[in-house]
């Protein structure tokens, strides 16, 4: 065995501890609910491997996890910290959206990569604004993007709600906040028929390689993941930090739009209230669980789109609420950065240290 | 739109905006702690939502509001010990350590609030004091010596807590920490130990600030009723410096912005509800962009502490 191979399965194996640490934790929790852990996670786990809806549904969620956790990846590398990947979402679910419904007689050809361009481009912005308001007034990232959450979601549902709405909304006086159906020449092809699988978990998984590529194989990824291991040493070198730093936003941002794109193209065909459905966090898992790694992202995301669908089958079947899932979420997080400590190995998440406010620190730190 | 704004409703504003500044003092002033200790907990809203969920179903289930603030303490103790446990201890990466504690603590009152209440339930909440004698003054009366005693408790907490930090032993001892952690260690100080402590004390506070939203503000629990107002707390303390001052004057602020979205949609003034809720967390982002440049912050911020190497 090489020491490559080695390390990669020490991984894996910390990985798989500190998932089943949170699953202990979480069984400690539906126990002192009198909530019975054992029948819970049999459902869990059993659900989304049993037939094949369990194993389409489960991919039908891996698509918007890979694609938000390919953008979380590019941020994280570069050292600027993404949470706002559920604004993201929303900005390029309802970007989409308008150009889908507003151009209802144009072929699907043109319109669909339109449709993606201008989704991405919106996530891009909104992500964008994160990045530059870091790189020039010092705004740390976690705030804005948390900020920026709250801002896309309440002007989403404005737009849902307001001008975007479903005219047959209004008609019947229903007033359900959603917006007119798409187009049915930019629906995504089903890979199986009969079932929801679509073919953006292919879109997915060549975005994954390509951001590899980009990442490991092009000189910006590599200008991007050095402002990411030190950006004093990265200016020194003659990188420019604040252009590198706007990009990686920009570019995670697009990202989380897309999934908002493949969301609306491939299964609702609209934009309604709850599109973003918790992928902006959980893409940070498993961004996280797959070691940060593009590729390692992929199995990552299948596992987590398993898990959320897991947890909605325990909430029907043994009637556990969902939101155990963003509790065990919540754990796993705390779980694998707790493991860093006993790891220490290069390109895990110790490059990632210290970013907060360190532009202001540096300025004049040391008063008392 | 003549006479809208006329002194009752001057007063409904102003009293709504004071009372509205009690969650963004209490969490702020805790993570003060925090921060001056050298620590960055990004946790705040997760904590603030576990004390939310917990000071609301103590006092469903004791059927005293005090006994509910007593529990979401104790609540809130353990998430910053938590916190501490993982960032101190384990020193693991704070910012996301941060959002790992937020989506527990998200996702563990969502799932206790279905497992033990399921719907909408009020509860009968902390009541107004009036002050004797100072709530009769005309005007002021009505807006500053009205409230609940969590109220009054956020705001002697500024000089308090200014005190603590400033004038006695243990908080030169936070400063230092949070500074110069190699040197605090080298005179005795335990890093591990104030940072442990800060965490807890800001733990219990952030929760305080989640129980004053559920038994001191709207009698019941629904989710995400802390409303990202934990993020925004963190961004006061950067805000207002590290100092309790400069965040009373950021918490007021934000109260008053809030206060005034809220009696946009109260009045029935045509705007769009969902544009006049953005205004705090525009106003946040705007805050921050212009602290740039004039701020100090604890010079070992964010950094774990490891005896041996330099910060």
């Amino acid at each position: 065995m090489n020491t490559k191979f080695r390390q990669v399965l020490k991984q894996v194996l910390v990985l798989l501890a500190a998932l089943a640490g949170a699953l202990l934790v979480g069984a400690l929790f539906l126990l002192l609910a009198k909530s019975d852990p054992i029948k819970a996670y049999t459902v869990m786990f059993s659900g989304p491997v049993n037939d094949k809806y369990g194993i389409t549904e489960t991919l039908v969620r891996t698509a918007p996890l890979l694609l938000v956790g390919l953008g979380i990846v590019i941020s994280f590398r570069s050292g600027i910290i993404n949470i706002g990947a559920e604004g993201q979402i929303l900005a390029g679910a309802i970007g989409a959206t308008a150009v889908g419904t507003s151009l209802p007689d144009m072929p699907g050809v043109i319109l669909l990569p339109l449709v993606f361009l201008v989704g991405g481009l919106c996530g891009a912005i909104w992500g964008g604004i994160a990045g530059w308001l870091k790189a020039h007034l010092s705004v740390n990232e976690i705030l804005s993007t948390v900020m920026l959450n709250q801002i896309a979601f309440q002007l989403y549902m404005f737009l849902i709600r307001g001008p975007l709405i479903d005219p047959q909304e209004v008609s019947y006086g229903t007033g359900v906040p959603q917006t007119a159906i798409i187009p049915a020449q930019i629906w995504l092809s089903k890979l199986i028929p009969g079932t929801r699988l679509h073919s953006g978990i292919i879109f997915a998984l060549i975005l994954a390689v390509l951001v590899y590529i980009f990442l490991w194989r092009t000189s910006i990824g590599y200008r991007m993941r050095a402002v990411g291991a030190g950006p004093e040493a990265a200016r020194y070198a003659g990188i420019r930090v604040e252009w590198y730093l706007v990009l990686a936003m920009a570019l995670a941002g697009g990202m989380a739009g897309l999934a908002g794109v493949v969301e609306v193209t491939g299964v609702h065909h609209r934009s309604l209230e709850g599109l973003s459905a918790g992928y902006g966090f959980s893409g940070i898992v498993a961004a996280l669980f797959g070691r940060l790694h593009p590729l390692g992202t992929i199995p990552a995301a299948i596992l987590f789109g398993a898990l959320l669908l897991g947890a909605e089958m325990m909430q029907r079947a043994v009637n556990i609420p969902a939101a155990m899932i963003m509790v065990i979420q919540g754990l796993v997080v705390l779980f694998v950065v707790s493991s860093d400590h006993f790891q220490r190995n290069p390109g895990s998440l110790a490059q990632l240290k210290a970013k907060v406010f360190r532009g202001n620190v540096d300025k004049e730190g040391g008063e008392l | 739109m003549d006479g809208i704004i006329n002194s009752e409703i001057m007063i409904i504003i102003l009293a709504a905006g004071i009372r509205l500044a009690t969650p963004y003092l209490l969490a702020a002033l805790g993570e003060m702690f925090v921060q001056r200790s050298g620590v960055y907990n990004l946790g705040v809203e997760g904590i603030m939502m576990m004390g939310a969920f917990s000071g609301f179903y103590a006092t469903l289930q004791l059927g005293s509001p005090l006994l509910g603030i007593a529990v979401s303490l104790v609540v809130g103790a353990l998430m910053g010990l938590l916190m501490a446990l993982v960032s101190v201890t384990f020193k693991a990466e704070q910012g996301i350590s941060g959002i790992g504690l937020y989506m527990f603590g998200w996702g563990l009152s969502g799932l206790l609030f279905r497992l033990y209440v399921g719907g909408i339930t009020s509860v009968e909440g902390l009541k107004a004091v009036k002050v004797p004698l100072l709530s009769s003054i005309p005007f002021l009366g009505p807006v500053l010596f009205d409230h609940n005693g969590l109220v009054y408790t956020a705001f002697l907490l500024v000089p308090v807590t200014g005190f603590i930090l400033f004038k006695s032993s243990w908080g030169l001892n936070v400063r230092a920490v949070g500074n110069k952690p190699e040197a605090a260690d080298t005179l005795g100080v335990s890093v591990v130990l104030i940072r442990y402590q800060c965490l807890i004390v800001g733990g219990m506070l952030a929760a305080l600030a989640g129980a004053f939203l559920t038994i001191g503000q709207a009698n019941m629990y629904a989710d995400n009723i802390t409303a990202g107002r934990g993020f925004i707390a963190i961004a006061l303390v950067y805000f207002g410096r590290w100092s309790p001052w400069g965040i009373l004057l950021g918490s007021l602020l934000f109260s008053l912005a809030d206060s005034f979205q809220s009696m946009v949609q109260v009045l029935g003034i045509n705007f769009p509800y969902e544009l006049a809720v953005v205004l705090p967390y525009m106003v946040t982002i705007i805050a921050l962009a212009i602290s740039y440049g004039r701020v100090w912050a604890p010079a070992a911020l964010g950094k774990p502490f490891q005896r041996g190497t330099r910060g």
